[in-house]
């Protein structure tokens, strides 16, 4: 008896194993980011290249931080669901312009609509690296003391916007600033 | 044809050598430093690279990053943590010991060990299946078999 029911049973454990693998997303990779503040920086503006943009202008408020370029394909996927977020105005979302031209970065705002309150423009990166960024398009929940909650990894849609995203940040609004 | 194989090599080699920054480090040390520090750190785009095989636009943010860092005296460590704070553990390709990582670490002694422990259990089952129990009439009849043996072997 045991002398089948012991490979049956390592092989019904493989099987869990492998199939639990093959549902998990390897471009998950877990932020260091969260619960600490999110990283300072002070950006020229995408559309104004005299203002700057800046966290601590959103100091007190919940908000988001979505990184997008407009060599990015799958940007291209989420940006509806930012459009429809930004129409409903529960939440600003901070646009952060990753490694990308002035122009084309303009231009795809203007073809696509522009969700954001304001965009930030990155051009070589380094504010990308500070904020972990390894795949755009990243979202960043970030509460009012200006500390990372949450960081989605690719596009956002709207299932994780129903049921991520604006919980997260409902239940941000309700903490003290 | 000779001369088609070396064109063809030749070729190849500046392919090779296309996603190479150059770096100027003012001493040996220093560009061993980065070397090192650039095997040793994953790139997160392609997940099976290092940084220094990465051809990956982050790959090479990261490693003028380093490169810089090293230029400013930064120290293995600080460089490390750097990278750590940003992207987590996961950017060393030899993670630290944690709760999180222990059964990364141990886990392959553990499969071993149990590898062993089964092997024994086997060699020991097939070890008492081998020395059969005879009853009292079951051995008198072996041992007739035997000595019959015997005497035809002795004839």
């Amino acid at each position: 008896m045991w002398r089948y029911l012991i490979p049956l049973g390592i092989f019904i454990v493989l099987v869990v194993f492998l199939s639990i693998g093959l549902k998990l997303n390897p471009r998950d990779v877990p932020s260091p980011l969260i619960g600490k503040p999110a990283p300072a920086f002070t950006l020229p503006n995408l559309h104004q290249a005299d203002q700057t943009v800046s966290p601590a202008d959103y100091k007190g408020r919940v908000w988001l931080l979505n990184v997008w370029a407009s060599w990015c394909v799958s940007c291209r996927a989420e940006h509806p669901v930012l459009n429809q977020l930004a129409r409903s105005s529960q939440v600003p979302i901070i646009g952060l312009n990753y490694k990308d031209g002035r122009d084309v970065a303009q231009q795809w705002l203007q073809q696509r609509g522009d969700p954001y309150t304001a965009s930030a423009f990155d051009e070589d990166g380094r504010v990308g690296i500070d904020w972990g960024v390894y795949g755009v398009p990243e979202t960043f929940v970030i509460d009012k003391k200006g500390n990372i909650r949450y960081k989605h990894t690719g596009p956002v849609d709207q299932k994780a916007v129903m049921e991520k995203i604006m919980p997260m940040v409902h239940a941000l609004e309700k903490e003290p600033a | 044809m000779k001369k088609f194989i070396l064109s063809l090599l030749l070729l190849w080699s500046t392919c090779v050598m296309a996603g190479v920054e150059v770096h100027k480090f003012e001493n040996p040390e220093q560009e061993q430093q980065y070397k090192r520090l650039v095997t040793e750190l994953r790139c997160l785009v392609c997940q099976n690279q290092n940084l220094a095989d990465s051809n990956a636009e982050l790959a090479q943010d990261l490693r003028q990053e380093v490169y810089e860092m090293i230029q400013n005296g930064a120290t293995d460590q600080e460089i490390i943590s750097f990278m750590v704070a940003r992207y987590g553990d996961f950017v060393l390709y030899r993670p630290p010991f944690k709760t999180t990582t222990a059964f990364l670490w141990i886990g392959p002694f553990i499969i071993l060990v149990a590898g062993f422990v089964i092997l024994l259990l086997f060699i020991r089952k097939r070890r008492q299946s081998v020395a059969l129990e005879l009853d009292e009439s079951q051995q008198a009849r072996a041992r007739q078999l035997l000595n019959n043996n015997n005497e035809t072997n002795t004839q």
